[in-house]
């Protein structure tokens, strides 16, 4: 096919959380991996991702939450990329999301979660072995 | 000065002079300080007769000019600093629950933390809100959830900061409605709203109107408190989210003192006398891991805004020149994994704290980075403070690292790094253009990602993160988890507050708001009656919405 | 997927389609100059408006503004935002977007950002056609912005019929004004930040550089002051877009601009073709590799090299 390929991640901060400092260096880390990041700010709603994902065309969503609305705002980007039809983009999470909570996130349909203190090139290296192109 | 006798004069004006005034007014806690071992303590340590160069105008005394070692004359001799835990979940019940244990294990102040609706001026039952009511912090929609809050907590007895800001004159005026209810009148009111805006934009992101509207809301917050509330910090200048947003201590000093002077300009601009309202403006920094540069970073800044203040806005008043701040332990240094190793890192931040002269301070909670604190984890954090001022002995003189020849040099090199920004700001048009610009964003950025770098590198050790792991650990800390049940009782809160008060009286307030924001009088007193008639933050909020319009980010990365 | 697939979605208006076919052009795909030129005959309608000038300056809340008061005409819009890749790592970080997600819920309104992939002028390579597949898709205004233009970023003028300038008030020593090689290139100049000081001296500055321009013209191109945040001027601007566009009409340029692009376009496209079947051919082959030998060696020279494998090349063709 072809040679120029490039992995698109669409890095998305749900809801009023404010913390970006995470958000930012995760989406600093994969574009020094390569990638092409569209970083779209604070205070997105999962319906505003998810426009901005496929206008975009995006291989990844990665969204970041540290205000404890994960539970109510992660599934809901789920719902909405099951609407309209799309299931090849692979969507991860991170942030403060308790441990509790996570199986339910992953039955939900995210790919996984990163929690504080996990290296970017782990980061890095999940998304370089799961992404769909 | 440079001589024995010069330094012996300089000393007997401090003690004749503020010392004595200090002491007539405020006693200090004991007659005599000693050390565990019996040896007496001294208010303060000077330099060696040998050591006399620069002194005075480089160090000063406590309580003068440049008060690098320390605002007060006596400092923690007389009153220890205030403790002061940030604490607020789910709705006004919970919080104030919490608060009363908080003061039943000694806390001295009170410090709210707003859910994010509330701080970014939406009510419980806005969808935008949806799964973020009291999640983070307690949700406050009218005055009848702030009642709540402070239900069985006498306004004159305590005070409180609240850390909101683009509703601070919203949660201010219903701060003076709940005095009023409980008869205390606003003069009497003690406390702290953070009203700092630029600092949203750089680091907090909880802004809601752009810098214009904003300067305007908190000039007019400021003229309101320098006239009625003379007791209240009607600004509190933060560096601390600054730093969190991963900044290095020279940025935090930096920008933050920048936004300071911003704040001054414009209240000078709008007319108002500059010591009619600078005592009363506050700070708040980080406590970080590096503890001498943390205190050479606390007493650099002091030192600055006292320079600035007097040489460069002209400020007459000595208590413009103060800075005054409160503290926060560096929460971004906190770690999920061995979470109780927490306990340590707060210990010696926040003797940091003390070590630069702090008036209050907040330590984390060992479980700071697994969710809101538990009971359980809070007191240990105020017990950290309690020790340290109760056990540890570096309160019973003042400065004891005044002199190091390590923290005088990291004082200057500091003050002079920090200096360097002035100078490249002012070159951008000034603090709101280089914020419009990205420009602070884009340097904390930076260091941000440096940092993490170093950490993945392992050229920055973090226990139990990236050395000194437990292979497979498990968590063994309880978690706090807002329960769910709290959205669907606060949204039903809000609704009932609606049908219960008179919509006709809330409608002609919130109008006559609407005007006076056109215009140019002070919109306070219209707040307050609006909040008076229980209209609430996000239907005051949408009122400026509608005359300001909504700020977006600058691209930064 | 192949791209030709894509068209047909494409001509029915189907978003999703749409972006997919403008990564396989970005991705340079095998198929993707066939679903181009499928489409070719579908385009041509579009205003195209390119906005261009130094970072920071507001390029992008002009075009969310711009937007705004198109959508109010009833028109659909396409956008196109170009920011600078990572020389090191190839890598992007894309963000015009966050000043634009107000219209994210508009299916009227299309937003793609893309990467330079390495390519200067300011746009990517892949930006004219990116801008082609929106027309055909329908959209009534395409909008470019380009990367924060230096000097050397004039691209833009080879994509848009309508390109404007955005330039702010002085602020001291740090501001980047924008340099000659952007002035030449204006139909229209915005002074945005008109809150800022200096607004009225910047006018002053441009006209008086469009007073030394001795180039023989029917457009002079009008200095409108903007302020983004309030929308103060944004009608303005919007009317002078349209003015332009009728200029071009009425006195024919359109016509003389639309020859002149298809040839220019035509010639690239061949250009690029060649060289593409040149160098397959050539690279890699043990009779290449030693001819580089030899040149280095200075037992041959370039000159005759070239003209040997460019005849080689040509009979071969021939052949
Ligand atoms: C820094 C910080 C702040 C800074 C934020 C600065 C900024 N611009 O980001 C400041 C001081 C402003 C702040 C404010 C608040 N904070 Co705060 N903050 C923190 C803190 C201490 C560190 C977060 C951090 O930046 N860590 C460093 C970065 C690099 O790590 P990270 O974000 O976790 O990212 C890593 C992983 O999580 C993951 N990741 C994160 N995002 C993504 C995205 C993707 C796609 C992927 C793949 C991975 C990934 O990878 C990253 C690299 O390892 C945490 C506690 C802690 N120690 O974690 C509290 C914490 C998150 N804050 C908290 C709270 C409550 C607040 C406030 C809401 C308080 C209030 N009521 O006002 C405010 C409001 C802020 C707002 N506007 O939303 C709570 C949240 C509680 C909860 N969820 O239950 C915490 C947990 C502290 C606590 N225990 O109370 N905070
Ligand atoms: N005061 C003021 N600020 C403005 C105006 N227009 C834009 N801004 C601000 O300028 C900053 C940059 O705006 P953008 O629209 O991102 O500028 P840009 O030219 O697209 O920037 P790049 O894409 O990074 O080159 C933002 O903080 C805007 O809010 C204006 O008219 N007045
Ligand atoms: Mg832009």
């Amino acid at each position: 096919m072809s040679s120029s390929k490039k992995i698109r991640v669409l890095v998305a901060k749900p809801g009023l959380d404010g913390h970006d400092r995470g958000a930012k260096i995760v989406a600093r880390a994969l574009r020094d991996a390569g990638m092409e990041v569209i970083y779209t700010g604070l205070r997105q709603t999962p319906e505003m991702i998810v426009e901005a994902a496929i206008s975009e065309d995006v291989n990844v969503i990665g969204m970041s939450i540290l205000s404890g609305a994960h539970n109510a705002l992660f599934p809901k980007v789920i719902d909405l990329l099951k609407a309209e039809g799309v299931d090849n983009i692979l969507v991860i999470g991170g942030g403060i999301i308790p441990q509790d909570d996570v199986p339910a996130l992953k039955a939900a349909g995210i790919a996984e979660v990163f929690g504080p203190g996990t290296p970017l090139a782990e980061i890095v290296g999940y998304i370089e072995s799961n992404v769909k192109l | 000065m440079g001589s024995e006798k010069g330094l012996r004069k300089i000393i007997k004006e401090w003690e004749e002079g503020p010392v004595a005034k200090t002491l007539a007014k405020f006693p200090e806690r004991k007659e005599q300080f000693e050390t565990l071992s019996g040896i007496p303590v001294d208010r303060l340590y000077s330099p060696s007769e040998k050591a006399l160069k620069d002194y005075g105008p480089e160090l000063g005394f406590p309580g003068m000019f440049p008060f690098t070692r320390g605002v007060q004359p006596t400092m923690y001799r007389g009153r220890f600093w205030t403790m002061r835990q940030y604490s607020g979940f789910a709705t006004a019940k919970e919080t104030n629950e919490r608060f009363k244990f908080l003061l039943d294990q000694g806390q001295t102040g009170l410090s709210i933390a707003f859910d994010l609706p509330t701080q970014i001026g939406y009510d419980s039952d806005n969808p935008l809100a949806q799964g973020e009511v009291g999640k983070v912090g307690v949700a406050i929609d009218s005055l009848a959830d702030m009642e709540l809050l402070f239900d069985g907590i006498p306004l004159d007895k305590v005070s409180t900061s609240m850390t909101i800001n683009a509703p601070a004159a919203i949660l201010l005026a219903m701060y003076i409605a709940v005095g009023e209810k409980q008869g205390v009148p606003m003069n009497k009111l003690r406390g702290t709203i953070q009203n700092d805006i630029l600092k949203e934009y750089v680091a907090r992101g909880t802004w809601v109107f752009g810098p214009n509207p904003s300067m305007r809301i908190t000039t007019d917050i400021m003229e309101y408190c320098a006239k009625n509330l003379p007791l209240w910090n009607p600004l509190s200048i933060s560096g601390y989210h600054i730093r969190e947003a991963g900044s290095t201590a020279i940025q935090e000093i930096a920008f933050t003192l920048l936004n300071g002077m911003a704040y001054v300009q414009a209240g000078v601009d709008s007319g108002l006398d500059v010591d009619s309202f600078a005592p009363r403006l506050s700070f708040f920094f980080s406590a970080h891991n590096d503890i001498l540069e943390e205190v050479a970073k606390f007493r650099a800044a002091r030192r600055m805004w006292a320079r600035l203040m007097r040489e460069r806005i002209g400020a007459k008043d000595p208590r413009s020149w103060k800075l005054r701040f409160h503290t926060q332990t560096a929460g971004c240094s906190l770690t999920a994994q061995q979470p109780v190793n927490n306990v340590v890192r707060v210990a010696y931040q926040a003797l940091a704290a003390i070590l630069g002269g702090t008036q209050s301070l907040h330590t984390n909670s060992m479980d700071e980075a697994l969710c809101l604190p538990t009971e359980d984890a809070v007191r240990v954090a105020l017990r950290t403070q309690q020790i340290l001022a109760h056990e540890s002995g570096i309160v019973n003189t003042i400065d004891p690292l005044g002199g190091s020849y390590y923290v005088e040099s990291l004082t200057n090199q500091l003050e002079e790094k920090a200096y360097k920004y002035f100078d490249q700001v002012e070159s951008m048009g000034g603090v709101i253009r280089a914020i419009e610009k990205g420009f602070f964003q884009r340097e904390i950025a930076e260091s941000a990602y440096k940092y993490q770098l170093e950490i993945d590198a392992e050229q920055r050790t973090v226990v139990g993160v990236n050395d000194f792991i437990i292979e497979g650990e498990e968590l063994k800390l309880p978690v706090l988890q807002v329960d769910k049940e709290i959205e669907c009782h606060q949204v039903e809160r809000v609704k009932l507050g609606r049908r219960k008060r008179d919509n006709k009286k809330v409608l002609e307030y919130l109008d006559d708001l609407r005007k006076v924001s056109k215009g140019t009088e002070n919109v306070m007193p219209s707040v307050l009656k609006a909040v008076r008639a229980h209209a609430t933050v996000g239907e005051i909020m949408h009122v400026w919405r509608e005359v300001y319009g909504e700020w977006n980010q600058p691209k930064v990365l | 997927m192949p791209a030709t697939k894509l068209v047909k979605g494409v001509l029915k208006g189907n978003r999703r389609d749409l972006a997919r076919l403008i990564t396989l052009i970005e991705n340079e795909h095998s198929s993707a100059a066939t679903a181009l030129s499928m489409l070719y005959k579908h385009t041509g309608n579009a205003h195209i408006v390119g906005v261009t000038g130094p970072p920071g300056s507001g390029k992008s809340t002009l075009v969310t503004r711009i937007t705004a008061k198109y959508r109010k005409r009833s028109k659909t819009i396409g956008i196109v935002c170009v920011d600078p890749s990572s020389p090191f790592t190839g890598g992007a970080l894309l963000g015009d977007r966050i000043r634009m997600q107000e219209h994210s819920l508009d299916k009227d309104v299309y937003v793609r950002s893309m990467s330079t992939r390495g390519h200067l002028g300011g746009l990517a390579r892949a930006t004219s056609d990116a801008v082609r597949v929106m027309d055909a898709f329908g959209k009534d205004i395409v909008i470019v912005e380009t990367v924060g233009a230096g000097q050397s970023e004039v691209q833009v003028v080879e994509v848009a019929h309508t390109v404007i300038v955005v330039d702010v008030p002085g602020a001291g020593d740090d501001i980047q004004a924008i340099k000659a090689g952007i002035m030449e290139i204006a139909d229209i100049f915005v002074v945005n930040k008109a809150d800022y000081p200096g607004a009225d001296k910047k006018v002053t500055e441009i006209n008086a550089m469009l007073d030394l321009d001795s180039r023989e013209r029917s457009w002079r191109p009008p200095v409108l002051v903007t302020n983004a945040l309030t929308g103060d001027g944004i009608p303005e601007l919007v009317d002078m877009i349209g003015k332009h566009m009728s200029y071009l009409q009425e006195t024919g340029l359109l016509k003389q601009k639309g020859l002149q692009r298809s040839r220019d376009e035509l010639e690239q496209i061949m250009e690029y073709k060649l060289t593409k079947e040149l160098f397959t051919r050539l690279r890699g082959t043990p009779e290449y590799e030693q001819a580089i030998k030899k040149i280095a060696g200075r037992n041959d020279d370039p000159y005759s090299v070239a003209e040997r494998l460019i005849a080689e090349f040509l009979t071969s063709v021939r052949g």
